[in-house]
């Protein structure tokens, strides 16, 4: 008999060889989403189809603004934890690497120019 | 010293089909990727959006228009069913993590209220912010 934890017997097993607190993040990030994402469609879903003046109000307001600003961060941050996650069950070696780099710099790009967008609106 | 010995490790997903029977708790689970991932596409779409918008009126006419078209209501509404598809296969995972409901008629019924659940919201939003 081997005294052992079951944690023990799994660490370092999975397709990235670690991963305790990339799942933790995941959750965290997951439940901060939980509560952003419903009141962000709301916000997004009444300005899209707007004019230029009413989309400006609308992102201009503190509490749209804010709701925008965590989903492009903690939104983006878990799309790009949740995408390295699947570009490590589904490639390896050099491809593996390339597309881990390429999906988290996309996810900051699109996070960058969203935070850009929204403080030229907003202040 | 000996050579490690490579091990030619089979690639997911070398289950499905030849060892595996697709079925509903799975199928759910790998829609949970899916939507995940293909979120990125409402992603640009919306932020390609806020950008014009802070712009000037000739770039957000020019993004606005293909926001607004048959185009952006298909991104845009598919996108909306993904995100309430991966909002609730989310809580499920939430579930499933506390060691909860992993007995297989509670597991199939949660993947059922996953999908029913999903398009019910995507239903509600729309009504709401029409």
């Amino acid at each position: 008999m081997r005294y052992l934890t079951a944690r023990k017997r799994a660490e370092g097993r999975g397709a990235a060889h670690h991963g305790a607190e990339h799942h933790w993040a995941m959750t965290v990030s997951s439940v901060g989403l939980a509560l952003i994402v419903p009141l962000w469609l709301y916000i997004f879903g009444s300005a899209l189809g707007g004019t230029r003046e009413e989309v400006l109000a609308t992102f201009a307001r503190p509490f749209p603004a804010i709701v925008t600003a965590l989903l492009l961060v903690v939104g983006l941050r878990h799309f790009a934890m949740g995408a390295t996650t699947m570009i490590e069950d589904y490639a390896r070696g050099t491809t593996r690497k390339m597309l881990i780099i390429g999906v988290v710099a996309l996810s900051w790009a699109i996070a960058a120019t969203g935070l850009f967008a929204l403080v030229r609106i907003a202040l | 010293m000996a050579a490690p010995k490579r091990v030619e490790r089979p690639l997911s997903p070398f289950m499905i089909g030849p060892y595996y029977r697709p079925q509903l708790t799975s199928m759910t689970s790998i829609l949970t990727r899916i939507t995940g991932n293909g979120l990125i596409v409402g992603a640009l779409l919306s932020v390609w959006w806020l950008l014009a918008a802070a712009t000037s009126d000739d770039y957000f006419a020019v993004a606005n228009a293909v926001a607004t078209s048959w185009f952006g209501d298909l991104v845009f509404t598919l996108s909306l069913w993904a995100v309430w598809y991966h909002y609730l296969a989310g809580i499920r995972h939430l579930i499933f993590d506390a060691g909860k409901g992993l007995d297989i008629p509670t597991a199939e019924k949660l993947g059922w209220a996953c999908i029913i659940g999903s398009v019910v919201l995507t239903v509600i939003t729309i009504l709401l912010v029409q």
